[in-house]
Order: C-alpha cells, then structure tokens, then sequence
C-alpha cells in the first residue's frame, strides 16, 4: 500500500504526464531512500538563505514542467561556490520555458549509477542497473532484472555489468558501499511494484555512490499516459 | 482443465471429413489415425455416408463411443456451433485445426468459441493450428506421414506457435537422434497457451525438457510463464523470434530506451533459469543435452581429441561461450601419461585439451576419459572423436559411453555426421550420449548445462 504523502504527489502530477524533480525527490525519500539535502526555491533570496544550511559548493536545477531533460537545455548547474554566482544562475534558470523554481541542493561526489525502473508489457515491472552519468545510452552498460529484486539479484546484476569492478574499487579508489546500493535497489524495487498501476518508467541517473552511502541525486518519473 | 483427454486420448473423432476430397485435412488426419495411430477414430460430417467402408457419423452425439478429442476441421464459421455439439456430447477436449479466426480478422468468432468452452471448463488447442503429434495414441497434424520425418520417441517436449517451426524442429531432431515425448502446435492459442502447456509438462511422467518456440506473452503473461518455469523441476528452453524492434518508438526516459522488449525478455528468462536458445541451431543442441542430463555444471571443460587444431577451435568456442577449459594439475597429467599406450606417451599432450594424437588406439580414449570423468578438476568432458584415425575401432563410442555413464559426469561428443561413421555416432546416441555435428554444435551443449541451473 502506497503511502498517502507518494499518492499525493502522483495526483498532483498526472497533469503534467510526469513528476517534477524535487516532488520526485521527495517521493523517493519518503519511500525510504536516501536523497541529497535539497529545497525547491521560486526566490534568489530562498535559494541563498537555503546555501547556509547546506554550505558552497552547491548544485542548482531548473524546475519546469516543460523540460524534461534538464541538462540538454543547460538547465543544471554544479559547483557553485559564491551568493553571486547563486544568483545568476537563478537568473539565467528563471528565464527559461515555464519557469517553475530552481532546485537548491548539496553537491554530492562519488561514483555514478543509474537504477531505472520500466513497466514492462510481458513481464510487468523490471529494474535496470548501469553504469550512470550523461553518457549512459553511449556506454549501454546495464543489467536488467524483473522486479521485486532479492539481495541474490543485486549481486548478479552488478557481476552482469562490464564496468563492475568500478564499484569494487578500481587503481586506488575505495569500493562503493554495496550494501547500501542493494539496500536502495531492493526498496526501490518494491516501490515499483506498487507503482506499476502509475507510472511508465522512472530514471534515477545519478545514483552517486561513495563508501559510506547510495544518494539519489537526480529522479523522473515518467507517468503512465491514461 | 484436465488436458490428459487431449493429450492421450483412447478415441478420436475427426469432424468435417470430405466424401469427394481424400486430400481435405480432415481426411488425411482420420487416414493416419485409422491406419497407425492406437486411438480409435471415427469420421464425422453432417451429411454422413461411407467412407473407405466405415459408417461418417453426421454428429458427434451419433458416434456409439465416449469421444476423447475431437479434431475440428471445419470452415470457421461452423466452428463455435461445432464445439457447443461437442460439448453438449461430453468430449474431452478439442483441436482446432481450422483458419480464419484472430488470425483474418475474425476476433469476434475466436472470442465466442473462447467463451463457449470456458463456461463448460472444456479444453482446446488453436485454433489455426497443426495441434498435436503424440505417438503412438495419435496425430492430428494434416501432414500425410509419409511427408514428415518422425524422430524417436523420447523426452523432449515441444510446444510452438508456429506449426511450421514444430515441423521443421522435429526433422531436426530426428536428423540429431532428439527423442520427442510430444509435439504441440498451438496456433493462435485462443485458450490454451504457454502456460498452460508448461503446467501440463511439467507433471508429465513422459517429458523431461520443455521446449518452446514463441513470438510473445499477452500483458504480464510473460511474468507467470517465468516464475512458473523457475518453479518447474524440468529444463524449459525457449526460443523466440521478433527480436528486432518493430520501428523506433519515442522513449521520454533512458531506461525506456535501454531496457528494450527484447532486452527484458532475455534478461528476465536468464533471471529464472529459463535457458534461452538464440536460433534453431541452439535450440537443437540444447534440447539434446539437456534430455540426457540433468544436473547443472559450473563450465570448467576437460576436452580429448586427437587432432590440435580442433583442441584449439574448442578451447576458442568454449571461450566465447562462457565455459572454461582449465590446465589439469601436473598430478593428473601424470597419471593421464601414465595411463596411455607406449606410442604415445611420449607424443601425446596432457595439459588440456588433451591431445593423443593421430596415433590414438581406444585404451587412450579410454584411459584419457575415464581419468577426465573421475577427477574435480573438471566438471565437463568433451571428446572430438575424428573416426578417420586409423587405430580406433567402431566400439569406441558405445565404451566411452559406458564410462561416463558409470562415473556420472556429462560426456559430450563430436563426431563429424555422415553415413559411414553412424556406428561411432549411434554408439554414443543409444546410450544417451549427446553428439554434435560440430564443435560449435559440443560447445553449445555445455553451455545449455551451465544456464540450465534448474536441470
């Protein structure tokens, strides 16, 4: 049974045929998972009084419901380090096509996934794990499962990827927390499966990984056309 | 739905046979069944009459005998008001063989049909079909006999949508020496389908391979037939076509465009343990070994052959395939050495594959196998049996047979497949030892094994 607060946001969201970022976030936090610390700001002054909880450098987002893919138009912005550059990047944001607010949220480094969730028509919901980033549909380096996931799952599916070892730690760099990744994906799976009367498909690319934890640093959710 | 009636009926009536045309399906179906099947067959047609000196019964209640199956062959339209006689007369089930349903645009009469035999729990095949080939109670292909090329009865079961593709794989495995337990076509499979079928197989006492030849699930249907297959204590192999995307479609999201139809399925059926043949060659071998084996291996390959060259392609396909083809142990070298005739000893190489060159006498088949299937270091064994190598006899398929056979690990052999060296092959063959045609065809069989973890 899905939560009220998810609910809620699916309805509010059918509309648009697809949820917005920060309202995707939430979603994803109330589910359970771990998100960056994060605010939807429609002001300068929001947005720069929201950089002293989280302290520079910071990433910023448009949010419009008519951009879909946000770094296409240069609607992100990382490493923002100063109140001026802040405010300019809200500016350039606030300009765009149905201008809605900007995401104000911390900077997160680690390695890049991507979990994706698809409705699929034979087999009903299935999860995706790849290797993540802009560059996802060049590398295609994914592995596929139907979903709910068991922990067996999880292991398989990152031995199923060609750039595995990269989560293993790689010349020097330290492993990814894999309990933390299976933890994400077996939530997230079972998400889905109470998702799948909703939604189409649903992109978490980045997922960044570090020793300590898996945070979901981007989100879409794609709604099911009634 | 108790499908046994269907598939072992005692008696058969074939509806919709021709006075005038001996070549109707309907006709060739009774023809077969009254001359060489067990199950008795009566003919019906709604005119009645005589037919080769037999009484045509012009309605299923007329016929004197509780009616097991009944083979609809009738013009479509005819159909639903058929299946209602058949199942007002009580008979187990129906085939279906007639066209001109789903298939032309006719939904609305398969529906009905579908409607009409699910309110009486009443079980059929099709429609649109070639419907079921099972030896020696019946066959209601429209195939006169002695245009199909029938393989031994044995394990493999074989249920397709095509019944062009069951066809053809059954000249296949009788060309392979595949033993089938039954054959299914299940055309447009208005009621009957996959699942169903897997269900029926997988408590058959006669089946212990699944094979399936499939175009596509309905809406989530492909998630019960895997999670039914992970269940099934047998192998299940599938095969299937439309791979290819059928034209770009605008996907909004990365996943949408990455985890294609096809994807999905691959993915998904590999996740359950369903072993997934890429084509017909596959298909084939898979089916063979996996009828003579069922215990899954991890892949590591002790391979014996006396020629280098096709040591060398095996180790390569074995490669490609995801098996490995592991050093032995200086230990089990030694023995392997010590165990061959004189004349080669020192000629041979032992570190796998294990090459006992052209010199070869049967004893170092024999040694050499009977070492590979004893030790941990393999788990494996592949024997590229060349029989133009003059020191071997025609013995030597059925001995290294019986070798593997006592040890219990699985034997694969290649033997090159032309008339003359059917003794070597038949040798293996009779004792439930799968041979290839090639060393790809070998190959492919180990690799069936290693994905078949539920075999």
């Amino acid at each position: 049974m899905l939560k009220k607060g998810i609910r809620d946001i699916l309805s509010a969201s059918k509309d648009a045929g697809w949820v917005l970022e920060p309202e995707a976030k939430r979603l994803f936090s109330l589910a359970g998972l771990d998100v960056p610390r994060f605010t939807w700001a429609t002001t300068v002054e929001e947005a720069v009084r929201f950089t002293r909880k989280i302290s520079y450098p910071i990433v910023m987002k448009v949010v419009s419901p008519r951009i879909v893919h946000k770094s296409d138009t240069n609607g992100v912005a990382v490493g923002i380090a100063s109140d001026g550059d802040a405010a300019e990047t809200f500016d350039r944001f606030s300009r765009m096509e149905g201008f809605a607010g900007v995401l104000v949220e911390e900077m997160i480094s680690g390695l890049e996934l991507m979990v994706g969730a698809k409705i699929d028509y034979q087999f009903g919901p299935v999860i995706l794990l790849g290797i993540g980033g802009t560059g996802v549909e060049i590398y295609r380096d994914v592995s596929l499962r139907m979903a709910p996931l068991r922990q067996t799952d999880v292991e398989s599916m990152v031995k199923g990827l060609k750039a595995g070892r990269l989560l293993e730690g790689y010349r020097g760099s330290e492993p990814i927390n894999l309990s933390e990744l299976t933890r994400l994906l077996v939530t997230f799976s079972g998400l889905v499966m109470g998702l799948q009367e909703f939604i189409e498909s649903i992109d978490l690319n980045p997922v960044i990984c570090s020793p300590n934890k898996c945070v979901v640093a981007d989100a879409r959710i794609m709604l099911k056309v009634s | 739905m108790n499908l046994k009636a269907l598939f072992k009926p005692k008696t058969l009536a074939v509806i919709g046979i021709s006075l005038t045309n001996d070549r109707h399906p309907a006709n060739v179906i009774y023809n077969k069944n009254n001359l060489r099947f067990q199950a008795e067959v009566f003919p019906v047609n709604d005119r009645g009459g005589i037919l080769q000196g037999e009484p045509v019964y012009p309605r299923i209640s007329d016929i004197p005998k509780k009616v097991d199956l009944a083979v609809i062959a009738v013009r479509a339209e005819g159909v639903p008001d058929i299946m209602a006689q058949c199942i007002q007369a009580g008979v187990g089930g129906a085939v279906v063989i007639s066209g001109g349903f789903a298939e032309t645009g006719r939904r609305d009469l398969q529906d009905l049909m579908v409607s009409l035999a699910r309110e009486a729990d009443f079980p059929f095949i099709g429609p649109n079909c070639l419907g079921i080939y099972s030896p020696p109670s019946m066959d209601t292909f429209f195939l006169p006999s002695e245009r199909m090329v029938r393989p031994e009865t044995g394990t493999v079961a074989l249920v397709s949508q095509s019944g062009g593709i069951l066809v053809d794989h059954m000249t296949k495995f009788a060309e392979e020496g595949v033993g089938l337990s039954l054959a299914v076509s299940i055309g447009n499979k208005a009621q009957i389908r996959e699942l169903d079928m897997l269900g029926y197989f997988a408590s058959d006492p006669t089946t212990e391979v699944i094979a399936f030849y499939l175009e596509g699930f309905e809406h989530n249907e492909g998630r019960e037939f895997v999670l039914a297959a992970h269940r099934c204590p047998k192998p299940v192999i599938v095969l299937k076509s439309g791979k290819s995307p059928g034209g770009v479609r605008a996907v909004s999201s990365h996943t949408a465009s990455m985890a294609g139809d096809y994807e999905v399925f691959s993915a998904v059926l590999s996740q359950h343990s369903v072993v997934e043949a890429k084509n017909e060659f596959e298909m084939v071998s898979f089916c063979e070994a996996l009828s003579c084996y069922n215990r899954p291996i991890e892949g590591r390959v002790g391979i014996i052959t006396v020629s280098g060259g096709h040591g060398a392609l095996a180790v390569d396909t074995c490669f490609t395939h995801g098996l490995s083809v592991p050093t032995l142990s200086e230990g089990a070298q030694a023995e392997i050495r010590e165990g061959v005739s004189p004349r080669v000893r020192a000629i041979a190489s032992y570190s796998n594959p294990i090459d006992l060159t052209g010199s070869a006498v049967d004893d170092d088949f024999v040694a050499a196998a009977k070492f590979l299937s004893d030790t941990d270091e393999i788990d494996c064994v592949l024997i590229l049996l060349l029989p133009y190598t003059p020191g071997i006899t025609s013995d030597l398929g059925a001995r290294l047979s019986q070798i593997c056979r006592q040890e219990g690990k699985p034997l694969i052999a290649y033997v090159p497949h032309v008339e003359k060296y059917r003794i070597f092959i038949e040798g293996f063959e009779l004792n439930r030892i799968p041979v290839a045609h090639s060393i790809e065809g070998a190959v492919h069989m180990a690799e069936a094994m290693r994905r078949c973890k539920a075999c």
